[in-house]
This record gives C-alpha cells, structure tokens and sequence, in this order.
C-alpha cells in the first residue's frame, strides 16, 4: 500500500478539465517534484489531494483509505499538510499563533478546559507552547515569535507557512512553489531545509516548483503535467533530456 | 383564470418597478463586488425629487398632469439621481475601494440610515402625497374581448411597464453597444486588465453609479404614480425586494436583474390574491434564504470560485 | 492574562460590595448604569461572532428579543410556583435568565448554518432577514403578547446580577479566544481556506461562535426584560442590531476592551444629546438634530470607516481582501 495513490483522477470545470486522466503514487519518505508550464495543474491536483476540491473522475487514496468526500480538515487529521502558491498565513496573528492554531487538531481538552482552566488545561497549553516554540527554533523564526505573522520578509512568511503545516505533524507534506520570490542564497537555504525536513520528520514532501535548479537539486523523481495529463515521470536526470518535456516548456522548435 | 390574469398583470407592473430598482444593485455589484445597501434609499429620493420639482415642471406644460410634464419630471427625477448617487460614491465609497469589504459595507448602512433619517428631518416623516401628473385611470376594454374585458389595466400601470421596458433597453444598448458599456463589462470581469488596457475605472464606476441610480430615480416616480403616497422610509421595503430579485436573477447579470424583479413582482401578487397579504414581506425574505441555500449563484448567474 | 479565575472572583466580590451602595442613587443614574451593563453584553457577544470569528451579524437583536421573550413568559408563568420568598423568585428568574439564554441559543443555532456557505455581504442580509422573521412571529404570537407588547415582569434585574454577568461574559469570552481552543476562531476569521487546511473544523468554530453569542444576547435580553418590566417587538428591530454593531465597529473588531468601552461612550452619548437639546441657549437646528440620535449615528458610521475603521482598539487590515 503506498502512502499516497492518485488513479485516473479527473478534475472537469465546465468544458475544461484541469487535470486529465492522473495516475501517480508516492510512497514513505519520498521527495517527489510535480512540475510542468503555467496552467498544467499542479495546484489543482493539491487541491484535489487536501479535499478542497472533489475530483469529477478517478480515486485517491490516503494509506489506502479515500479521502473523496471529506472534508479538508479531517483529510489533515489523517496526515496530509500544505503552503499555499500565494501565502495564506493568518494576518492579525503573531508569528507564535500562526503555528500554535495549527495544533488545535491536536488538542485533547475541549472548550469546556478552556474556559475553567484546570490544571490539565494549563499542561495541555505549556506543550503546546513548548512545541511550537521548537519547532520556530529550528527553523529560525524564534525571535520573532510575537511579530505579526504579515509583517514578516517574504522569504521568513514562506518559512512560516511550512513550519505551520508541519505543526499538524503530517505524513506527507505538500509545498506549493516554497521558493517564488526568493534570491539564489535564499533558494539554497531552502533546498537544504527541504531536505532537513524530509529527514527530521521523516515524511514525504511532494515539491510544486518552477525553478529547475531547485527541483533538480533536490528532487528523487519527477513528475511532469501539461495541460493537466501527466507527459513524464522519472529521476530528474531522465527529465531534464526528455523531448517532451522540453518542447511542453519550450515549444516544438526547441525539443 | 381572469383573477390569474388580473394578478399577473398586477404583478408585472409592480415587479417592473422591482427590476429597475434590481439594475442598479446588479450592476454596482458587477462592478464592485459590494452591496450597496443605501440603493434603496436613492429610489426614495427619487420620489421626493419628483415631489418637490413636479409642480414647476408641470406649469412649464400646462398647468395640469400631461405626458409631457410626466417625461419631464421622470427625466429631472432621474438626474437629481444620478448626481446623488454619483456624490455618495465619490465621498463614501471610493476612499474605501483597497478596504476589506466589511468596512464599505458598514459605510452604505451608514449611507442608508443618513438617507432615511436625514429625509424624515428634512421632509418630515409623515407619509406625503405625491401630485398626480398623469391622469390616471382603468382603460375600457372592448367588450368583444369578452370575459378578459372585465380585467381591470390602468393607464398607470401601462406606463410603468412601457417606460421599463424602454428603460431596459436603453440600458441593453448602452452595455451591449457603446464604449462605456464595454468598459463596464471588462471591468466587472477583471479590474486590473481593464485599467491596463485604459479603461478609467474610476469615471466608469461613477457612470454605473449614475446610470443605476438614475433607475432608482426613474422607479420612484413610477411606483408614485399608482401609490402616491410617498415617506422617507419607503425605500426599505422596496429596496430590499430589489435586491433579492436581484439575487434570485444573480447578482451581477443585468437580464437576471430584470428577469428577478418580474418574478418577485408576480409571486407577490399571487400571494397577495391567492394566500394572505400578511405573508407578503415573509414571502421575500423565504425567497432570499431558500435562494442563497440552493443555488447562490441565482438563475443566469454564473458561480463564482476562489482561487485557493 | 494570567490567572484570569481570580480576577473573575475579585470581580464578582467588587460587583456584590458595589451593589450595596446601588440603593441610593438616582433612579436616573441607576437606568443608564444597568443599561450600560446590558450594552456591553451585548457588544461582547456580537464580539466574538464579528470580531473575533468574522462572521458579520446583523440581527443579534433577534437573539436578544427570543431571550426576553423567553425568559418573561418563564418568570411570568412560573413566577411563583416555588412560592413567593425572595430566594424561590430568585432562582425562579435565575433559571429564566438561563433558558432565556438557552432559547437564543437554539435560534443561533439555526442562524449559524447559512453562515456556513455565505461570506460577507450575503451573510449580512439572511442574518438580518432571520431577525425580522424573529421579530415577524413574536408580533404574531397572542401568548407573548403580540403587537401589544409584553408587561408585568417582576423588576428583578439589579447592578449586581447585571454586572455579575458582565464580569462572566468578559472573562467567558477572553479565556476562551485567548486558548489554542480559540486560536480556531480567529483563524476562520482571518483565512478560512487555510484554517480548514491547518486542520481546523471551519464549521464547528462558526456555528459555536453564533451559538454562544446568542445565548449570551439571550441572557442579556432576559436581563434587559426584568428591568423595564415591559418589551415590545419594535425594541429588538434592525436598528437595535445596527446599536450593537456600532458598538463592536467603534470598539475595534476583534477587542474586547474596546468593544466595552465603546458600550459605555454609545450608552451615554444619546442622553448627552438629550441634555444638549435642552440648552435652550443653542440654535434650534442644532438642538434638533441633537435630538436626531440616528442622524449622527449614520455620521459616525460613515466617518468611522472613512478616518478609522479599526476602531478605538481595533486592528487595521486584517482581513484577507478578496479581491473583485
């Protein structure tokens, strides 16, 4: 049983199918890229994967189990977390809180503690807060825990967005474009943490992205779409000489 | 069946003021995304516009109620309107245009309530009575028309579906046809690209504030040429039909605002002469819920997603 | 907040002491003080379905009315059926105030589900279209007295029930947003897509957030009704609803300091105009329009969002623009 499988999936709006006849799979530990031009599908197919779309053909299963039909939420309780292509941290909260309403699915008191505050509450709330500051530590967003999360520089509110989604403690972590906007030095840093993640969390991650290098860089395989239907799959070397994959980004000319 | 006419036609006339009411609410919305809730208001204003300059309009044609001095008055009403509406945005609207759009809708409330209680200050709040400037009476049916002659058509109501039919397809040409009105349509589609191409969204949403206010003004006059009777705060009731015919049309597609008007007008009246004329307000408030539940997107509109 | 239980106690031991002083004031002074304390409940409670979950309201005077309404025909009915003592009418109007609340609850209930599919401006109207239909069946209800209105209610709302309950409400409200229990509410408020993907039961957090500011505009209604001993239908009509959400908007969204200080200035404000609009040395039309308190509330709306729509204590911008 893999960890995630994708078959013959389908996303129709209209006359326009976004993602056409996909079948793919990701097993434990992976760090798989999903790449192709503009427009190929690539969010959609996270969208499809977290719930917040429901695919029109095709099945995909979770560890073996449909996530169709469910809603997001429950689809992140059973281990799949993402950023988003155009950040989606929650403004008005601080760096701190950003991460901390990502543990709520995790929370074993109810409102009720909340409100009387026993002595379970304030432990329950001390991990917590003791959970979400490692967790920025490691990622070096500790000193600005009580910053507001918007008033971050764009490459530490990409990093944020990935310390969130791992604060839901997933199996499977999809980054959606984690390096648009940043310089050279800054995609470096970001390979590298990628991969630290992958290691350190032991999850699989599934890479959307737009700059080669940090696909090639890091990615084990690769998955091409174009026009929402799957042209390629296979290590970044057998993609990077792929005809068809040249002349989906290139054009004919070029392949 | 003639009682089904009779309400039928009672229903067109009353929805036809609905409809152009609805037009402004639409096509703010199309261009905005925001409900302006002082719309309502602006038909009143109408109202009043008419009141306040009917008598000098209709000395200029002859001293009595004439079609003449009719147009006149439609016509002053409508300006009065536009220019309203046109201010209101310029001064409350526009600066709010980058806000989060809880803040330009608490601005319109506020907009409404000064509109309302602004006029019971400035008008008194006692209902008025609106003069007559058309001789309005039943039209004598031919008696060959047999059964259907004992329907009752006022003189009224045949101008009031005539003017909105002629109204609407003023408007149809302006959209479909003129430069403005493709800005307008681009605009409502993706403002940024129509600033790109050159289209100055701020003159065009002043336009589409004029234009639709100017129908709100034109409703005004209509409706008091069968219910004279006039007040600050008839906007409310009406505005709020208007604006879940709206809905029902989908909000943001002009037919769907006039498609919506009719048949909010026509499902009042067959409540009205059917059921219980008590039901009639909670009748277009079910409308709004059972609508919004269903199928949000209205009957021509078409869904809107967002972009996750 | 550390150690908000005690403050709460310290709180309700200040509200007991106070009300022994309570007996001597101007019956005047004495209304608008009891009023100011019903106002920030109020404000409180719409508070955290506006302000802290972002769900914009605009009928929680329905909810207010369904827990007048309530809690009258409880204290009317059954207003002596333990006896006529003062603890046995107490707990009486005690358990009114609460099923008061309960009923207001049930409506918030209701009114929370379109909320689950509507955004903004759409969840605007069918919130206020729910409490004119509230207000619709109770001017049609002969046993609540209809178009007449509602009387004979024992007056047994005084300064230290009132502000008891606000101390309640206050500290309710800030333990519970201020929890990783309530991190969900201002998560749907400020980004429900993300919320939903961070794991957070989007629908949960707004239906509970209509439920509880129900109950407490119930109980606020059950106070308001054991106070002037008399409702009436057109008491909890849209413009009661508008009151509140100046209220909250003044306040600053999403600020529970704010929101009560703002109950207190929009209390009083009205009978400041009213003593303005009796200084026989002013113009008329100033004094007129002093006595317009709608007038200058829709002034204040407009100027508000126009120079400041965070608000006293509010915060700017933190909603996510959807843009066109």
């Amino acid at each position: 049983m893999s960890l995630l499988e994708v078959s013959n999936t389908t996303m129709q709006f209209g006359g326009l199918k976004c993602v056409n006849d996909l079948t793919f799979r990701m097993e434990e530990n992976e760090l798989v890229g999903l790449i192709g031009p503009n427009g190929a599908g690539k969010t959609t197919v996270f969208n499809l994967v977290t719930g917040v779309y429901r695919q029109t053909a095709g099945t995909i299963r979770f560890q073996g189990k449909s996530v169709s039909g469910h809603r997001p939420y429950k689809i992140t309780g059973r281990g799949i977390a993402r950023t988003f292509q155009n950040i989606r941290l929650f403004g008005s909260l601080s760096v701190f809180d950003n991460v901390r309403t990502a543990c709520n699915m995790h929370l074993r008191h109810g409102i009720s503690h909340a409100l009387f505050r026993g002595r379970g509450f304030h432990e329950e709330e001390d991990e917590i807060g003791k959970s979400v500051m490692e967790l920025l530590e490691i990622f070096g967003l500790a000193a600005m825990r009580d910053r507001p999360g918007n008033s971050l520089p764009y490459g530490d509110q990409r990093r944020l967005e990935i310390v969130r989604a791992l604060a839901t403690r997933p199996k499977l972590l999809l980054l959606d474009e984690p390096a648009a906007g940043m310089n050279s030095s800054e995609k470096e840093r970001l390979m590298q943490l990628i991969r630290f993640t992958k290691e350190k969390f032991r999850l699989s991650i599934l890479l959307v992205e737009h700059d080669m290098k940090v696909v090639m860089g890091i990615c084990e395989r690769i998955i091409v779409l174009d026009y929402g239907s799957k042209i390629a799959e296979g290590p970044p070397e057998e993609i990077r000489h792929n005809p068809q994959v040249i002349a989906a980004y290139l054009g004919k000319e070029a392949a | 069946m003639i009682e089904f006419l009779q309400q039928l036609i009672n229903g067109l006339s009353q929805g036809s003021i609905y409809a152009l009411i609805a037009l402004g609410y639409t096509m703010v919305f199309g261009v905005l995304r925001f409900i302006n809730f002082a719309h309502g208001d602006i038909y009143m204003l109408g109202a009043f516009a008419g009141f306040y300059t009917a008598p000098k309009l209709l000395s200029l044609t002859g001293g009595g109620p004439s079609y003449a001095g009719a147009a006149l008055v439609l016509v002053a009403a409508m300006a009065l309107c536009a220019a309203a509406g046109v201010i209101i945005e310029r001064i409350c609207y526009r600066p709010l245009r980058a806000q989060p759009r809880l803040t330009v809708l608490i601005a319109a409330i506020g907009v409404s309530l000064f509109l309302e209680n602004g006029g019971q200050f400035i008008f008194g709040a006692d209902p008025q009575a609106f003069p007559e400037i058309i001789a309005d009476s039943a039209i004598e049916l031919p008696a060959s028309w047999g059964d259907f002659a004992s329907l009752t058509i006022t003189i009224g109501q045949v101008i009031v579906i005539g003017s909105t039919v002629i109204l609407l397809a003023a408007l149809r040409t302006i959209v479909l046809h003129t430069r403005t009105g493709m800005a307008m349509r681009a605009l409502s589609l993706n403002p940024l690209a129509a600033s790109l191409m050159g289209v100055n969204n701020d003159a065009v949403i002043s336009f589409t504030f004029a234009i639709g206010s100017a129908m709100a003004g034109a409703a005004g006059i209509l409706t008091s040429i069968q219910q004279p009777s006039i007040d600050p705060l008839m906007g409310i009731n009406a505005g709020l039909k208007a604006f879940v015919a709206a809905v029902l049309g989908g909000i943001g597609n002009i037919p769907g605002a006039a498609l919506g008007g009719v048949i909010i007008g026509v499902l009042e009246a067959l409540v009205v002469g059917y059921v219980n004329p008590t039901y009639r307000d909670p009748l277009v408030f079910a409308v709004l819920i059972l609508v919004l539940l269903f199928k949000p997107s209205g009957l021509l509109g078409k869904a809107e997603r967002e972009k996750v | 907040m550390r150690h908000p239980k005690s403050l709460l106690f310290i709180a309700l031991a200040l509200c007991a002491g106070a009300s022994f002083f309570t007996g001597g004031i101007n019956p005047y002074y004495y209304d608008i003080l009891i009023t100011i304390g019903i106002n920030i409940i109020l404000a409180v409670s719409l508070n955290l379905v506006t302000g802290y979950t972002g769900q914009f309201s605009l009928g929680h005077a329905g909810f207010m009315a369904v827990g007048a309404y309530s809690s009258a025909w409880i204290t009317l009915t059954f207003g002596f059926v333990l006896g006529t003592s003062l603890p046995a009418a107490g707990s009486v109007y005690l358990l009114a105030l609460f099923g008061g609340g309960l009923a207001a609850a049930a409506a918030g209930l209701l009114v929370g589900v379109p909320s689950l599919r509507l955004r903004g401006d759409y969840l605007a109207i069918v919130t206020l279209g729910f409490s004119e239909i509230i207000k619709g069946v109770i001017q049609n209800a002969e046993p609540l007295g209809a178009q007449r209105g509602l009387g004979g209610m024992v007056q047994h709302t005084n300064f230290f029930w009132t502000y008891a309950i606000v101390a309640l409400s206050i500290y309710g409200i800030l333990t519970l947003v201020h929890s990783t229990y309530g991190s969900g509410f201002l998560a749907v408020r400020d980004d429900e897509i993300a919320a939903e993907s961070m794991g957070i039961n989007t629908t949960k957090y707004k239906v509970l957030a209509f439920v509880i500011g129900a109950f407490m505009a119930g109980v606020a209604g059950g106070l308001y009704a054991h106070f002037k001993q008399f409702i009436h239908p057109e008491g909890f009509n849209f413009l009661k609803s508008v009151d509140i959400v100046v209220m909250v908007i003044l306040g600053g969204m999403g600020s529970t300091a704010g929101v009560c200080l703002a109950a207190v200035i929009l209390t009083i404000l009205p009978e400041f105009l009213r003593t303005v609009s009796d200084y026989t040395w002013l113009p008329g039309p100033v004094r007129d329009l002093a006595e317009n308190r709608m007038i200058l509330y829709s002034l204040l709306l407009i100027i508000l969002m126009l120079t400041r729509p965070q608000g006293l204590f509010g915060k700017l911008h933190f909603i996510r623009s959807k843009k066109s």
